[in-house]
């Protein structure tokens, strides 16, 4: 006999019956709601309903990705060092922490924001930096830094601009206002992002051991608080928005998109710390982010293996009206959840009142097991916890790679006669290079993001990696974050896109001067109900498990953002990845900038020498071919150690890591130092570079231009050559004196008679102008 | 000695987010006894210098700082700024301080309609015997970060600001649009100082320059001029 059915709703709207209509347009399948049906023994109410359709979501339940995810190793190999430990693994709680030593650590995590973005990029990026906040300072750690991972399309399209200007503004604006400084990030600009952009978000924090909380709640009849703002009927259903594909009719979708109030933000940040700092206080605390009150109630529950009880009546709303359905699905902003001893009321209350905040007790603890919601006295909700966190269903979706990627990874130069490049090609390919907005100066974004406040930036935006000096009680630690993906070699090859993603991100970190620690990664692909793209997404999460292991470089949590697709096809498979460094001595911070005329500059790795899945091929010649630049996992290795070792010996004045554009881009970077003021005239410097010293090359533009991994270009005083390239002979680290830092303000690169020279002002004007010219607005200073 | 002991009062409005940094730059940096005050508190307590922080005080949805000045511990600002007290608004703290009444002018939006964070070369007008190019320079550098630092003022305030040389520092290369190219000023009678640049973040030896040290203390040698002598 079926359990028996719930009473009737107080609202009459929650009563319709449930048509297999209703089931489809919450994105459940037949067999999904069959389940539904078995666990609950009997229909659900339309409550119930929505409950499960967020929850089973891919957003919340990664229900399609969870076999791959289980690849990444979530736990550093060893030797135990003073620091890099795991403290609380990847899928634990809402944020990953990793031990940086002295009873410290560090809690961070990315997320993504892409749908929202999409359809209104304002709301939806702020949301999204609102939202990883609180996925770290629920863990009990302070915000000290924000990055993001942008990609947008052509920036030659005026969609693509209103999407860069929303995007940039909503981020300003929420993490200016929170007060974490924005220090960092990617982005890219490729037509396959075109109408999907993607918006990755990443939170750091800083906690002592003994402050990491949990999202557990545990204790019998122990209150439930709700604390921050109120309930409305924002953001219905974000969770099932973001796992479909965008469409036509997606702008329709804009109250699935939330809106953020980062004041709110800030005031809930204080006021949760200062709580947590009660002893005691806290017996269980977590953020209502996609899927709202639904999602942090049968999550707590599910982790403490309690109960949990509400009444919706006791819900703060900022509408009148609203129903269960719309209470349990709102994705309004800046609320948590917190479980308290039973008889501290009091306490908790008067922090929140101190803030002006809200902190209603909507329940408490039970030993059911069940989440069971009530409105107006009546249940509207009973569900086994567990059925819906831990009992999600589990896909493993067809997995075939699409025809268009094999054909184009099989071209090769030679096959398709592109001529290699003449003096005049190359003078003409440079400056098309830096002032492509991929490669090009983001200094109009980053200005717009206070990436200074809490005053700790050591290296801002600009530079490989970011360094940010963190405040510990009477002492301090430097670290240093970078995140990246080039999507286009992941689009040719997967798996080594997906590598090159990771030792890539090493590299810059490494660069400056950095022990790598951790990751954190966004996997953002296609619909994975399309084989090509379930290819994609499988052989990127083997190639980003593999390199962790590799580096013994635990994975500590992050995000899915699967249904990226626009009416044009999916993008360009897009794993973000973001690696945060421990710099042990301050004296190690290395930024990409030269600092003398006379100092040596010195290629790392040997001579480039692919031209496939190039910026250059695409730019120059239209084409997105080739197979991406191979992966030498052991050689990439020991390059970062001896870099790192030379770091350590004081011997490097700067190191840059050659990635889009190659050689000549990187060495114009270097040379591209920023002024000490806004407006004030930069250093300038030139390079004179000789490259007969790597030997003959098959192809001068693979040399110049391609993007072959596992190289780095290093800035050194002359005295520190020799013993540089002698290390570096002793590590079986190839190593090239390419030439020196001029006060000519000169880029001259010659190998014997074949010689081209740039101005470099003319090559900065380039680099630094394109964004800034393109996003401008007539009539605004 | 001058300026030993002297007490330091960081103003905390809930959305005031370099209140720390200010306490750093004065505690920390400078060494001297610093502490918090609440915006609900009603009394400063005993204290030489009040700094209003920076950061977005009631989160300046309306206009910066336009609900900040009625707050409760601000009634006590005004009455210690009228009894000659040293009160410095960074920012946040500069906007508040218009908005109250205690400094001339009003900071708006910035002429890009954008938010701007980045390191700006200042002039140091001449205007106090602390605060002048003697004392810290002619140009000093400084990072700003706001989307409301555009200064304005009609032309009578503006002559007087002039007049009584008023203006503290000006942008070289002027980021917001401000008016004759104003990033800082004075009250006429010389006790409340107002800035958009943040002294707070050009400090620690990893920042754009260590300036921001030289303006605070420039700021307190008003009222204890033996700091400028121990540092010179």
């Amino acid at each position: 006999m079926p359990a028996a059915p719930l009473p009737l709703n107080p609202d009459p709207l929650l009563n319709a019956p449930i048509t297999p209509e209703l089931v489809k347009r919450h994105g459940l399948l037949p067999e999904e709601y069959a389940v539904i049906g078995r666990t609950l023994d009997r229909t659900p109410t339309l409550t119930e309903l929505g409950i499960f359709s967020v929850m089973w979501s891919e957003h919340c339940s990664y229900k399609n990705t969870r076999p791959l995810l289980k690849g990444f190793p979530t736990e550093k190999r060893g030797p135990t060092a003073a620091f890099g430990r795991v403290l609380v693994k990847a899928g634990e709680e809402n944020a990953g922490i990793i031990d940086i030593g002295d009873g410290w650590a560090i809690a961070f995590k990315i997320e993504s924001h892409n749908h929202p973005s999409a359809v209104e990029p304002f709301e939806g990026a702020a949301t999204g930096v609102g939202g990883i906040i609180r996925d770290i300072f629920t863990m009990g750690a302070r915000p000290v830094l924000l990055t993001n991972s942008l990609r947008f399309g052509e920036l030659t399209s005026p969609a693509t601009k209103r999407l860069l200007r929303g995007v940039v503004a909503g981020i300003a604006h929420y993490g200016n206002c929170v007060g974490v400084p924005t220090v960092g990030g990617d982005v890219y600009f490729d037509a396959c992002y075109e109408g999907n952009p993607l918006v990755n978000a990443l939170c750091l924090g800083t906690l002592r051991h003994d402050q990491i909380r949990r999202g557990a709640a545990t204790g019998l009849g122990n209150p439930v608080y709700y604390v921050g703002a109120a309930t409305g009927r924002d953001g219905l259903g974000g969770a099932a928005f973001a796992s479909k594909e965008l469409s036509q009719e997606s702008a329709g979708d804009r109250p699935a998109v939330q809106k953020g109030d980062p004041f709110m933000e800030k005031l809930l940040i204080e006021a949760c710390l200062e709580m947590m700092a009660v002893p005691g206080l806290v017996v269980g605390i977590q953020d209502m982010g996609a899927a709202g009150l639904t999602c942090s109630t049968c999550e707590t529950a599910s982790r403490g293996g309690s109960g949990i009880e509400i009444e919706l009546d006791q819900v703060p709303q900022r509408e009148t009206g609203m129903n269960s359905y719309e209470i349990m699905l709102s994705e309004s902003q800046e609320r948590m959840l917190v479980i308290v001893p039973l008889g501290r009321e009091r306490e908790i209350e008067a922090v929140f009142a101190k803030w002006d905040l809200h902190a209603a007790l909507v329940g408490h603890v039970t030993a059911t097991g069940r989440m069971v919601v009530k409105h107006h006295g009546i249940t509207v909700a009973d569900i086994p916890a567990g059925a819906l966190t831990d009992a999600a269903p589990v896909y493993q979706r067809e997995a075939r790679e699409g025809a268009a990627p094999i054909l184009a990874r099989a071209w090769t130069p030679a096959a398709a006669a592109v001529p290699d490049l003449d003096g005049p090609g190359a003078q003409a390919a440079l400056p098309r290079l830096l002032g492509h907005p991929t490669i090009a100066s983001k200094r109009w974004i980053y200005r717009q993001y206070d990436h200074m406040v809490q005053h700790g930036t050591a290296v801002g935006p600009g530079s490989d990696a970011a360094v940010v000096r963190l405040r510990l009680g009477a002492g301090e630690k430097f670290i240093a974050i970078s995140n990246d993906c080039n999507g286009r070699y992941c689009y040719l090859n997967p798996h080594r896109g997906a590598l090159i993603a990771m030792v890539e991100c090493l590299r810059n970190v490494v660069c400056s001067g950095a022990t790598p620690l951790a990751m954190t990664d966004n996997l953002n692909f296609g619909n994975p109900y399309k084989p090509e793209n379930f290819h994609q997404l499988r052989e990127c999460v083997r190639g980003l498990a593999e390199a962790c292991r590799f580096f013994d470089v635990p994975v500590v949590g992050g995000n899915v953002s699967l249904y990226n697709e626009s009416p044009e096809g999916a993008i360009d498979p897009t794993p973000t990845v973001a690696i945060v460094g421990l710099i042990e001595d301050e004296a190690h911070i290395t930024r990409q900038f030269v600092g003398a005329a006379g100092e040596r500059l010195i290629l790392l790795g040997g001579a480039p020498h692919e031209l496939g899945g190039s910026q250059f091929l695409g730019l120059i010649h239209g084409l997105k071919t080739g197979d991406a630049p191979a992966v030498d996992l052991p050689g990439e290795k020991r390059l970062q150690d001896f870099l790192l070792a030379q770091i350590k010996a004081a011997r490097v004045r700067a190191a840059h890591d050659l990635s889009e554009g190659g050689l000549l881009v990187a060495v114009a970077e270097m040379l591209f130092v920023p002024p000490v003021a806004d407006g004030a005239a930069p250093p300038v410097f030139g390079a004179s570079l000789d490259l007969a010293i790597l030997g003959a090359v098959p192809r001068r533009d693979a040399l110049l231009f391609g993007e072959s991994q596992g190289r780095v270009v290093l800035a050194v005083a002359p005295a520190d050559a020799a013993p540089v390239m002698a290390a570096a002979a002793a590590a079986g680290v190839a190593a090239a004196e390419l030439g020196g830092v001029t006060t000519d303000p000169v880029l001259a690169v010659r190998s014997g008679a074949w010689a081209v020279r740039w101005p470099v002002g003319e090559l900065r004007r380039a680099w630094e102008t394109t964004i800034e010219e393109a996003m401008k607005r007539p009539g605004l200073g | 000695m001058g300026g030993a002991g002297m007490k330091i009062a960081v103003l905390q409005f809930p959305g005031s987010n370099c209140d720390q940094d200010a306490f750093q730059l004065f505690g920390g940096g400078l060494g001297l006894p610093t502490r918090y005050v609440w915006h609900k508190d009603t009394s400063l307590g005993e204290t030489d210098l009040v700094v209003v922080p920076g950061g977005f005080s009631y989160g300046d949805y309306l206009r910066c700082g336009a609900i900040a000045r009625f707050s409760p511990i601000m009634r006590a600002v005004q009455a210690y700024a009228d009894r000659g007290g040293l009160v410095f608004g960074i920012c946040n703290g500069f906007q508040i301080l218009c908005e109250a009444g205690l400094l001339p002018g009003a900071l708006i939006r910035n002429a890009s309609l954008e938010f701007r964070c980045l390191t700006c070369a200042l002039r140091v007008e001449d205007s106090t015997p602390s605060f002048n190019p003697r004392v810290l320079g002619p140009v000093i550098h400084i990072p700003i970060a706001h989307g409301e630092g555009n200064y304005r003022i009609d032309e009578a305030g503006r002559a007087r600001l002039e007049a009584n040389r008023q203006v503290l520092l000006r942008y070289v290369d002027n980021p917001n649009g401000a008016l004759a190219d104003i990033a800082g000023v004075r009250n006429e009678r010389g006790n409340v100082f107002g800035m958009m640049p943040h002294p707070e973040r050009a400090a620690e030896r990893f920042h754009p320059s260590q300036d921001g040290l030289a303006v605070a203390r420039a700021v307190l040698a008003t009222r204890f001029p033996g700091l400028l002598r121990q540092t010179a």
